[in-house]
Formats: structure tokens, C-alpha cells, sequence
């Protein structure tokens, strides 16, 4: 019988990112006494790292903004691939969101009537991120990591103990969801400092564990991106969907080598930087694409005026969507038109002051000076595209963020659907406050109903789970986890990268077959207290089951969309933006062969009333014909409102 | 361009250890971390090290290069000689856990002891207003991304165990003092004196101002100059000032 360290909650958190910390928050606040866990120490995750901004139509710079121009403008973001209510209710909260995070001491940027001050990104209509400087995920971290105090500053003087009702597990990860029958029974894992093994039994789990960026080379995401709440998904039982769509941020730091992939915050471009190719020529004018073009300047002349005067001009094409910006970098610098480090020119420098870029966009001042010897206020950045986000995550259900698996929620990056194909920037930060709140809120909710009939956790699944941890140590001659670790990334970077063919997808998949039986000999040395070379053995199964997803379902999905972009088919196809492809795993792997299967599902139509934002001529360029207003005949039962205001089952029936 | 670098790290537990010498590849425009990564995945694959963002935003690298408390991530091989060893030791003022990983929980004690921001009565979520020449004060304060490298650095803890259990650091003061330089903070008015408890609950007395924490702080975050002297004279002021005492005393708040 395996010894462990164990404890019970009744609602624990994977993830101490943003949708984790708001989540927790929800959950200790209807009473709950919730369970905080992280891999790293607390206030390191990963939204630390967000520089642009929050999205909120709160039409503090400009009063035309509103949720459904923010709704419109995520949708086409997304292509219209999105759960159209995830993003109706990210739209409609997102505001009361942020203004909550004032409450708790946040301090944004002002505007000069003294309100939060929003600022232009791509993709949005109107100046809509709310930020500090360019360090907006540091405020939000930090914000929530204070309000967690301050309820374990309340829980002291109400019990003498700061931990009663909420308390913070860092340095632990998690390896395993348990479970009792199909009920979640709580979650396994290990303690990085000492490598002992713990168990948390509560009848909810939310998964808030972010990304996968890890498993590409060239990423802008950090350490802990190893897509782990995605595998551990998929291990208990759930599904993911859009798995496909990767996002590549146009703009991560090319050079000095080792620096390769580090964001270049789109701010810089929201605040008047340009791209440039190596004749000097403004290049984005020329891949404006047809669903855009009204809405984008013609000539530079237009787009330089847009910064000052909005109403009578259009924006600049540097400001289109994102996955659109990286793959017209990746066109000029097969073209031959790149940068000496295959780069294009990203300036700032010869439009704005010097005082000014310094005082906008310090951290993107400071970084390219520390690390690049860079003085962006007087030289133009060599940028390319970077692995930046994952669309694609666990099917939730909109209204609850429960996935099918009963008491098993996702909130943030690890949940799909919200974004659709691609999501826009500023989009992230704010779905991870409405959507953590929202699983917070419905775990708590469904923890309260389970505590007549507490699941049971079973010794034979900690053992289980306690062996496959250990078996890094017993791997005899096993495999080095990081050389393991760079094939992996080199073959997805190569073969599943920003544009995709049918042939190297088919190659990746092999590839992966055949890593993941290697990796099952992953060896380690030393023991297990604090040994980042066993962490990393562990992470292997999970970035290789993500890794599997992302291109079995490129491969099935034979048109190009977002953050998804097919050589062999390049054109975006209405009929498949009715389909979603959705990963679950397989019964029984056999090997050499895949772990995943991949199912196709129905994307939920959008509800009327929200196809009434829109005009026709702009439906059908994503819609087919039966599903334009007026074929109504043809169109599925719809939800009203209200009805979905409900509590409904699990998101992933309609 | 690569070289090769001696690099000596100190290796071991709470228990103790030692400096080990790797021989180990630098290229171009690496930084310490990248280099101490190469030895990870070539030579010592169980070397305990704490790292993220790798992009100096999440404060989790902090360490000793050549004795200088630093981010391993943004300290460049190129500001150090080529033919000199690096040594990289962990910081001193927290217990060791393994090699260069130590036991910061002493600060998350302290940031649990500081009150927390309270929201001013009355003002509903959408209504705060506030100017931006009032918030850049508070908002400097706010760049610190929880290094503890100031925490490690300040001589009143660096040596001396028994000073922790009354001194905050330098950057839970300068948390008092965002919170006190906060222009809704409701502090006041639910009668908490931040100032007051920076000097009696903090140890704000201990800091003598001699600006080691803001010589490491790897945000430039001008601590001492802009958050513990002005905390400072405050504190002082309102000690000295008779006035503010009694009315302190018999419960007046200050206008
Ligand atoms: C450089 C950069 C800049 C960005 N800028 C913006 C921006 O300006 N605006 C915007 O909207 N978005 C931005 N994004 C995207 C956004 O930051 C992320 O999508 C978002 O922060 C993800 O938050 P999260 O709460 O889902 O997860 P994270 O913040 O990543 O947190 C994940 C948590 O899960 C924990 N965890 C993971 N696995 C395990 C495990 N197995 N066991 C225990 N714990 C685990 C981690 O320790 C961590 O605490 C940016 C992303 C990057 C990389
Ligand atoms: S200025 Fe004060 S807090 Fe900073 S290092 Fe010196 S004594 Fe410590
Ligand atoms: S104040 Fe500076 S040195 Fe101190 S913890 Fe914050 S960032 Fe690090
Ligand atoms: S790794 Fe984040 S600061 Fe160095």
C-alpha cells in the first residue's frame, strides 16, 4: 500500500493562473472549503507572463462599445467557430469582472476622467484592454493572489487558522484525477520538494492548468505549459475539442537563439508599431483578406491617421487577427524578404518619441535591452511567429464549465470552445475571470449536492497511480527524458507548425508512436526530492497525448481556419464549421499505434437573435446557405435565454 | 561563437554540500539559465533548479551568480568574463531545499501578516475613480514580481535568523506602503494606521536605509527612496508630532 500524504476539501482547484485563482475565490465564497494547487510557487503561473491587456467593453474611451460588438468581434475572431454562448456570456461579464478586480486593490492604467484606461488591440473594434503599462498579467496575479489572502486573513480572525477554508498546495503537481464509478473522487500527484506522493479526495475538481506550448520549440509559453489539465482530461474520461487550433503569435523575439519564441506583446503594434520586410516595405497592406477588407486601411496615409481620429478612418492591417499577421510574416520570410535572423522589422522607433515607448511599453524596452542589446526607441525588432496559445481544450458545458465527467469542471486555457479557430488578444485574461468564476461557482454548487454521498476514493487507484510515477526510477538505462523531450518538440514544430500539410501530419503521427513508446522507458537518476529530470518523465505522457490530439485532428480537418492553415487545403469551407472534432482516448492503445480517437460532433447553432448582430452579407461568408436567417426551416431548436440561464447537464450534448 | 565555460554550482541539501565543477558549452547571446538548462539535460539531469517564464516576469530564478543576487534568466553570459568560472549558489537568507533551490516561505508568512487592501464604503465595482499622477506611486510598487532577491539581500535578515520573526523585508514595507499610498484605501477609516504598524508591527525601525535592496531589485523598483523613507517619515512624524500621538491615543482620526 503506497504511503501518501492526504486531505480532504470539497472543492479542489488545479491551477493557480488566473481562471484557477478566480475559481478558488467563487468556490471559498459560497462557503466551500476549497483546495488550491499549483506546480509552481504561488504567483508564478503563467498569466503572470500576459502584457496587452484585459478585454471588457466597458466603453471607457470609447462610449460605442458594447458586449455585442465585443461578442461580434470575438465570433470573428474565432471565425465563427466559437460556442456562441461562451462567448455571449464571456461579452456580457467580462466587464463586472474587471471592475471586481478594483475592489481587491487592482490598480490599472487611468484614463483622464479618472476611469480605467483601454487600449487598442487587434481584432477589437474599439480600445477595449484594460492593462498596466505592458505587465497586465502581473496586476491580475497578484490581484487575486492578494484577495486569497485577504479570505485567509478573515479565516484567521474568524478561526484562528489563515488555511480553514482556503488553502494553497505550491510545488505540487497533480498526475492523476481519481474517481469513483464515473464521479470524480479527487486528485493524486506528487510533492516537488520532497517527491512524496499526495491524495486529495472532494467531490469537485475544476482544471485550471493552462497550455500546451511546451511541446512545440518555438513558444512563447513557459515551464509549466506541459498540457498537463488536458491530459489528465482525457485520462479521467472527457473530451477535448478544437485541438487543432494552435495560435502562433505573429511577434516572439528571433534572436539571440536561446531567447527564440519570447513574446513581443502586441501593444507595440496597437500603439503605432509597423511591420516592415527587408525592402522596407509595409508588407500587411498587401494581405488584407477578403472577410477584413472593409474594415482595414487601404493606404498607410489611412492607416497613420487611425491612430489619431477612429471615427473617419480605418485601421491599420498590422491590427488584423493574429493568426492572419503570422502567416503573412511566414509568407515574406519564405520569399525571401526576411530579416537576417528570419525576421521581419517590427519598428517602433521612428514613431513614437523615445520617452514615450519607454513610458508604454517598459517591459518590451527593458526585455530587448537585457536580453537582445536591443534599444527599441532607437532601432526596429527582428520578430517571427511563436506558439502562443491553444484554442482547443476540454468540452464544458458554456453555462457551468462541468465537463461530461461528473465533478470534473475546466475554466481558462485548458477549457476549449470559448475561442473557437483563434482567439484575440486581451480575449485570454478575461475569459479566465468569467469562466472561473463560473466553475468556482457550479463546483461549489455541485460539491454542496454531493455531500450526502461523499465519493470514495479506492486504494488500488493511488496505487496505480503511485506506480506509474515511479516508474521513471526503475526504467533500466532508460531513455534521457530531455532529448526525449527535444524530438518531440523539433517534430511538432516541423510537422504540425503554423502551416500544415497532409503528408508531415501523417509523419508527426508516427513520429509520436513511436516517441510514446520510448518515452514509456524514460529513465531517471537521483532521487525524487526536487528532481526536475524525473518531473519532466512525468510530463512526457501528457505533452505526447496533447501532441497526438493537435495532429490527429489537423490532419482530419480538411480546410483552413484560424490558427489552423492547410497547404493542400486553403481555403475556410462553411461545411466544416459546422463540425467539431473532438479527442477522447482510446479504449485500449494498442502500440505503435494511436492513443487518442477522434469523433466529429455538431457545432451548436447560433442562437437567432445573436445572428441578428450581423448582416447577411457577412453570414455568408462563414455560414452555408440552410443555416443563413430566414432558412429557418432548417435550423435546430433553439435555447431562449432565459433557458440557458438554467443549470443545464453537460455542454457537450448541444 | 561558443565557448567553453567553467561552471561551479553549489550542489546539495539542508544537510549541506558542495560546489561542483561542470565543463559545459556557451553559445551566443545564452543567458546563465540557459547555460545551467545545458547542464541539466547533458551532465546532471536531477539538478535542482526553479525556473518559468524565462523572460524575467515571474521571479523564479533568483540565485547568486559570482555572489551578486540575480535572475539566472536575465543575467547574459556576455556581461561575464569568458575565461573566469561562474559559480552560482543559492540565495543565502532561506533555508536550502536542494541544490539551488530554497525555502522562500518566509515570505509568504509575511505577505499573509500585511492587511489587505480595503475597499472604500460606499463605492460600488464600476464607479472607482482615481487619476493617474495618484496611482503611479503605488502602481511602481506593483512592477515587483516576487523575487525576494531584496528580501535575500537586506542585511538585517542575511545573517541574522533571529531578526525574521520582526522584520517584514523591504518588500512586504513597500507593500504597506502601496497600500498606504493607495488613493481608495479605506485603511483609515476602519482605523487601521498603516504607517503606524510598518513601524510597530513590521520592523521598519531595523532598515537603516542603506539601499542594498534597491541596488538588487531586478524591476528597478527604487524601494527605499520611494517607499521605506517616505514610510519612514511618516512613521517618524507621526511619533514625534504630540499631537497625532493624542489623538491616536483617544481614538481621532488625522484630516
Ligand atoms: C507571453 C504571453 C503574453 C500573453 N498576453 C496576454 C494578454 O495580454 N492578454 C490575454 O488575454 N492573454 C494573454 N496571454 C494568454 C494568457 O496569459 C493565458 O492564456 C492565461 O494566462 C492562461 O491562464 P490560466 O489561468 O488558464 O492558466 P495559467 O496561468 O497558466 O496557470 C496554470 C496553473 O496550473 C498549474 N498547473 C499546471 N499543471 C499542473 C499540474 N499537473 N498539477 C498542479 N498544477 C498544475 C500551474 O502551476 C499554474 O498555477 C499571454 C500569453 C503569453 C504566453
Ligand atoms: S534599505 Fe532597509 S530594507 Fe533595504 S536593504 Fe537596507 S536595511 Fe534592508
Ligand atoms: S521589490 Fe524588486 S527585488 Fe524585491 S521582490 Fe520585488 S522585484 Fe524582487
Ligand atoms: S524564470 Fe521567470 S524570472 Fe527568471
Amino acid at each position: 500500500m503506497t504511503e501518501v500524504e492526504r486531505h480532504g476539501f470539497d472543492v479542489v482547484v488545479v491551477g493557480a493562473g488566473g481562471a484557477g485563482l478566480r475559481a478558488a475565490i467563487e468556490a471559498r465564497e459560497h462557503g466551500k472549503r476549497t483546495a488550491i494547487i499549483c506546480k509552481s510557487l504561488f504567483g508564478k503561473a503563467h498569466t503572470v507572463m500576459a502584457e496587452g491587456g484585459i478585454a471588457a467593453s466597458m466603453g471607457n474611451v470609447n462610449d460605442q462599445d458594447n458586449w455585442q460588438v465585443h461578442f461580434r468581434d470575438t465570433m470573428r475572431g474565432g471565425k465563427f467557430l466559437n460556442h456562441w454562448r461562451m462567448a455571449e456570456l464571456h461579452a456580457k461579464e467580462a466587464p463586472e469582472r474587471v471592475w471586481e478586480l478594483e475592489t481587491w486593490g487592482a490598480l490599472f492604467d487611468r484614463t483622464k476622467d479618472g476611469k480605467i484606461s483601454q487600449r487598442n488591440f487587434g481584432g477589437h473594434e474599439y480600445p477595449r484592454l484594460a492593462h498596466v503599462g505592458d505587465r497586465t498579467g502581473l496586476e491580475l496575479i497578484r490581484t487575486l493572489q492578494q484577495k486569497v489572502v485577504s479570505l485567509q486573513q478573515e479565516d484567521f480572525r474568524e478561526h484562528g487558522d489563515y488555511e480553514a477554508r482556503i488553502k494553497v498546495f505550491q510545488e505540487y503537481t497533480v498526475t492523476r484525477v481519481l474517481k469513483d464509478g464515473d464521479r470524480v473522487s479527487g486528485v493524486f500527484g506528487y510533492q516537488r520538494e520532497s517527491g512524496r506522493f499526495f491524495v486529495i479526495e472532494a467531490p469537485a475538481v475544476v482544471l485550471a492548468t493552462g497550455g500546451i506550448g511546451k511541446s512545440f520549440k518555438v513558444t512563447s509559453n513557459s515551464w509549466e505549459y506541459t498540457g498537463d489539465g488536458h491530459a489528465l482530461a482525457l485520462l479521467a474520461g472527457a473530451s477535448l475539442i478544437n485541438m487543432e487550433f494552435v495560435q502562433f503569435h505573429p511577434t516572439g523575439m528571433v534572436w539571440p537563439p536561446s531567447v527564440k519564441g519570447i513574446l513581443v506583446t502586441e501593444s507595440v503594434r496597437g500603439d503605432g508599431g509597423v511591420l516592415r520586410n527587408s525592402d522596407g516595405k509595409r508588407f500587411m497592406f498587401e494581405y488584407i483578406p477578403d472577410v477584413f477588407r472593409e474594415k482595414y486601411a487601404e493606404t498607410e496615409e489611412e492607416g497613420d491617421r487611425w491612430y489619431q481620429d477612429q471615427a473617419n478612418n480605418r485601421r491599420p492591417p498590422e491590427l488584423l487577427p493574429r493568426d492572419e499577421v503570422a502567416r503573412a510574416i511566414n509568407s515574406e520570410v519564405k520569399a525571401g524578404r526576411g530579416t537576417p535572423h528570419g525576421g521581419v522589422f517590427l519598428d517602433v522607433s521612428t514613431r513614437l518619441p523615445a520617452e514615450e515607448i519607454r513610458r508604454r511599453l517598459p517591459s518590451m524596452h527593458h526585455q530587448f535591452k537585457e536580453l537582445a542589446d536591443v534599444d527599441i526607441t532607437a532601432e526596429p525588432m527582428e520578430v517571427g511567429p511563436t506558439c502562443h496559445y491553444v484554442m482547443g481544450g476540454v468540452e464544458v458545458d458554456p453555462d457551468t464549465a462541468s465537463s461530461c465527467v461528473p465533478g470534473l469542471f475546466a475554466a481558462g486555457e485548458v477549457a476549449g470552445g470559448m475561442h473557437g479557430s483563434n482567439r484575440l488578444g486581451g480575449n485570454s485574461l478575461s475569459d479566465l475571470l468569467v469562466f472561473g468564476r463560473r466553475a468556482g461557482l457550479h463546483a461549489a454548487q455541485y460539491a454542496e449536492a454531493a455531500q450526502e454521498d461523499r465519493p470514495l476514493v479506492e486504494q488500488e487507484q493511488i496505487d496505480a497511480a503511485a506506480e506509474e510515477a515511479l516508474a521513471p526510477f526503475s526504467a533500466e538505462g532508460g531513455e534521457n527524458p530531455y532529448g526525449l523531450h527535444q524530438e518531440l518538440q523539433q517534430s511538432m514544430n516541423d510537422l504540425v507548425g503554423i502551416i500544415r500539410r497532409e503528408g508531415e501530419m501523417e509523419e508527426a503521427l508516427q513520429r509520436l508512436a513511436v516517441l510514446r513508446e520510448r518515452a514509456v522507458n524514460a529513465g531517471v537518476e537521483g532521487h525524487r526530492q526536487f528532481n526536475p529530470g524525473w518531473h519532466l518523465a512525468l510530463d512526457l505522457r501528457n505533452m505526447l497525448l496533447v501532441s497526438e490530439c493537435v495532429a490527429r485532428a489537423a490532419l482530419e480537418r480538411e480546410e483552413s481556419r484560424g490558427g489552423h492553415t492547410r497547404e493542400d487545403h486553403p481555403t475556410m469551407a462553411a461545411e466544416w464549421r459546422r463540425v467539431l472534432l473532438a479527442c477522447s482516448l482510446a479504449d485500449k492503445p494498442v502500440p505503435g499505434e494511436g492513443a487518442i480517437v477522434l469523433q466529429r460532433k455538431a457545432n451548436p447553432a447560433i442562437r437567432e437573435d445573436l445572428l441578428g448582430l450581423f448582416g447577411v452579407d457577412e453570414l455568408k461568408k462563414y455560414l452555408t446557405e440552410d443555416e443563413l436567417p430566414g432558412a429557418e426551416a432548417d435550423l435546430p431548436p433553439q435555447r431562449a435565454d432565459t433557458d440557458a440561464e438554467k443549470k443545464s447537464e453537460n455542454g457537450a450534448e448541444h | 561563437m561558443s565557448y567553453e565555460a567553467t561552471f561551479r554550482v553549489w550542489r546539495g541539501d539542508a544537510e549541506g554540500g558542495e560546489l561542483t565543477d561542470f565543463q559545459v558549452e556557451v553559445n551566443d547571446g545564452e543567458v546563465v539559465l540557459d547555460v545551467v538548462h545545458r547542464i541539466q539535460a547533458t551532465q546532471a539531469p536531477d539538478l535542482a533548479v526553479r525556473w518559468n517564464c524565462k523572460a524575467g516576469k515571474c521571479g523564479s530564478c533568483s540565485a547568486e551568480i559570482n555572489g551578486r543576487p540575480r535572475l539566472m534568466c536575465m543575467t547574459r553570459m556576455s556581461t561575464l568574463p569568458p575565461d573566469e568560472t561562474v559559480t552560482i549558489t543559492p540565495m543565502r537568507t532561506f533555508p536550502v531545499l536542494r541544490d539551488l533551490v530554497t525555502d522562500v516561505g518566509f515570505n509568504y508568512q509575511k505577505a499573509r501578516e500585511i492587511p489587505s487592501f480595503i475597499p472604500p464604503q460606499g463605492v460600488k465595482p464600476g464607479e472607482y475613480r482615481m487619476q493617474q499622477e495618484d496611482v503611479n506611486r503605488s502602481q511602481e510598487f506593483r512592477k515587483c514580481i516576487e523575487c525576494f532577491l531584496c528580501q535575500n539581500t537586506c542585511h538585517v535578515v542575511r545573517d541574522h535568523e533571529e531578526n525574521k520573526p520582526a522584520f517584514a523585508g523591504p518588500r512586504f514595507l513597500m507593500r504597506v506602503a502601496e497600500l498606504d499610498m493607495h488613493p481608495l484605501d479605506a485603511a483609515a477609516d476602519s482605523g487601521l494606521d498603516r504607517k503606524a504598524t510598518a513601524q510597530e508591527e513590521h520592523g521598519l525601525g531595523y532598515c537603516n536605509i542603506t539601499k542594498c535592496c534597491t541596488e538588487v531589485c531586478p524591476e528597478g523598483i527604487k524601494i527605499t527612496d520611494n517607499a521605506l523613507i517616505p514610510l519612514k517619515e511618516r512613521a517618524v512624524d507621526r511619533k514625534y508630532d504630540p499631537l497625532v500621538w493624542l489623538g491616536s491615543k483617544i481614538g481621532l482620526r488625522r484630516g
